[in-house]
């Protein structure tokens, strides 16, 4: 190996290929349910300035609208607690474990 | 009438040692899990330290599905370019009966499950225990998400992880505080076996546990990366309210974490087999809830028994140990037919009397000291900095002294002597 290709090799692991979030998430399985097991009201989100949970939540699952709501998706939730647990609202979360069977199923971890 | 003597919700670590040792007491006990199988809603680190397993499960590393024994540990201190690492190696953890594991959760949790069964307890799977059944209050059961899915016992044994919601309708948790909690968040990496064998320095069995201070892009909370058997898992551990009030993503910050000069060499060109989280109960003893009511006892993360002590960072074995004194104490009461608080009450005794909460008293103040300000982001760049002086060759300069170093680098981080007196003691006290 020249030192001309260990320069490229360095410069290489620098640019570590960026991966879309879509395809991390997409590695865990979810055996999604048809009840949301999480509800989140978004009129009391409108009027919330910090939204601890759009930064938060290890899913994404928060994302925030560009009318000032938040848009919610249960599907691919890992139902750590995080969100409820940041959330600094009163009744803008409701927090409940998917129904049995459902929900993430861990393998690897 | 009770369905059975003892519902234990919750096929866990905690949950299947309690009911392990109820069904070898001739009990009947049903164990609800709401994941399709045990483990599958469980995520962590990835190191266990099965030796509470010795009495219960003689030889037990005869078939636990280990993925490496840890046989090197290296402690680790990340700034943005620098890393000091201690390392420490014993070929001793690599034979019975072992120290730390390297293991799935699911395949971990499913083989503990499996014993429990084998002793006579029920499993159920994929059934959600909704509440409580009460009887002038006291506790009578659990309700599931099953048609007609009342369940009655004489004892409910809360394993129900991290957000218990049973302990808290049974009313045995204060109010919650997000301060006491951090989010886990991890990347399992599939390498082949033999690139890890050559990267951590191991062979066949052998596997590699660092635990780093820093690399958590500023975010209060520390980072990992330990070898499964064809796997990596990094991660780190995020302190909710600090995680809460940055703009770093979780996914982010492991990304950031996996570029560091330290780091990228290790685990370039991992493909991510999964993607996970899990809350962490983090405060130790200033967190727990009454572990005892009548009718009910909580155990494992549902009674917040992590013990997050730095150099020490355990939750199965104390979630193992407080299932097997929890089926224990069970036991005893129904023998006694007296399944009130106060029959209840060898549970508390047996956590009092051993490591259970013994550690968790000693080490009270060490969550958060390890999770504090100074330590977070002042001392590792105190440090990095202290021994890339003492090992910078700055000729014609001659070599300062030791003490200068650390002198001029405490000032420069803007350390008072005063608090890191107080760390020192704080330090000393839980470590010492």
């Amino acid at each position: 190996m020249t030192w001309k290709d260990v320069v490229e090799t360095t410069r290489e692991t620098e640019q570590w290929p960026e991966r879309s979030f879509e395809d991390l998430i997409g590695s865990t399985r979810f055996d999604v349910h048809e009840r949301a097991h999480i509800v989140v009201d978004d009129t009391v989100c409108r009027d919330c300035p910090s939204r601890e949970c759009i930064v938060a939540c290890p899913a994404k699952l928060f994302v925030p609208t560009s009318d000032g709501g938040i848009l919610f998706n249960y599907e691919q939730c890992f139902e750590c607690g995080t969100c409820y647990l940041v959330c600094n609202n009163e009744g803008a979360i409701t927090w409940t474990y998917p129904e049995g069977g459902h929900g993430v199923v861990f393998k690897l971890t | 009438m009770a369905d059975v003597d003892v519902v234990v919700v919750g096929a866990g670590p905690a949950g299947s040692t309690a009911a392990t040792v109820l069904a070898r007491a001739g009990h009947s006990v049903i164990l609800l899990e709401r994941g399709p199988f045990p483990g599958s809603k469980n995520m962590y680190g990835g190191v266990v330290y099965p030796r509470i397993l010795d009495q219960l499960h003689p030889e037990w590393w005869e078939d636990a599905p280990i993925q490496r024994w840890v046989t090197r540990r290296s402690t680790m201190v990340l700034t943005d370019d620098q890393a000091l690492t201690v390392d420490f190696r014993s070929e001793k953890w690599g034979r019975p009966p072992y120290n730390g594991a390297t293991a799935f959760r699911p395949d971990w949790d499913s083989w503990l499950a499996s014993k429990a069964q084998a002793a006579g307890a029920t499993l159920v799977c994929s059934t959600t225990a909704t509440g409580l059944l009460r009887e002038r209050g006291r506790v009578v059961g659990v309700t599931t998400d099953r048609p007609e899915g009342d369940l009655r016992a004489d004892v409910v044994i809360a394993c129900d992880g991290v957000n218990s919601f049973l302990a808290k309708d049974a009313g045995l948790y204060g109010e919650v505080d997000a301060a006491n909690y951090t989010v886990g968040v991890k990347e399992t990496l599939g390498l082949p076996k033999e690139v890890i064998d050559e990267r951590f320095a191991v062979r066949g069995r052998e596997g590699v546990d660092i635990e780093i201070l820093g690399g958590t892009g500023g975010v209060n909370g520390g980072a990992f990366l330990y070898t499964n058997f064809d796997t990596l898992a990094v991660g780190c551990v995020l302190k909710l309210p600090a995680l809460a009030a940055q703009e770093l993503r979780p996914e982010a910050i492991i990304a950031g974490l996996k570029r560091h000069p330290a780091i990228a060499p290790l685990v370039e060109g991992g493909d991510v087999a999964e993607y996970s989280a899990h809350v962490i109960p983090e405060a130790g003893l200033a967190m727990m809830p009454k572990m005892t009511g009548d009718g009910i006892l909580v155990a494992g993360d549902a009674a917040a028994m992590c013990l997050a002590a730095g150099i020490w960072l355990e939750g199965v074995n104390f979630a193992m140990a407080s299932g097997i004194y929890a089926g224990e104490a069970a036991a005893e009461a129904l023998a006694a037919g007296d399944p009130s608080a106060a029959g209840l009450a060898g549970y508390e005794r047996r956590l009092e009397d051993t490591f259970v909460l013994r550690d968790h008293r000693k080490l009270r103040r060490a969550p958060g000291l390890v999770l504090s300000d100074r330590v977070q982001h002042l001392y590792p760049e105190m440090i990095a900095n202290t021994v890339e002086r003492m090992f910078r060759v700055d000729n014609p300069a001659p070599k300062p002294g030791l003490r200068a170093i650390f002198n001029s680098e405490r000032k420069r981080a803007g350390i008072k002597l005063a608090d890191l007196a107080r760390d020192a003691r704080d330090g000393l006290r839980s470590f010492g």
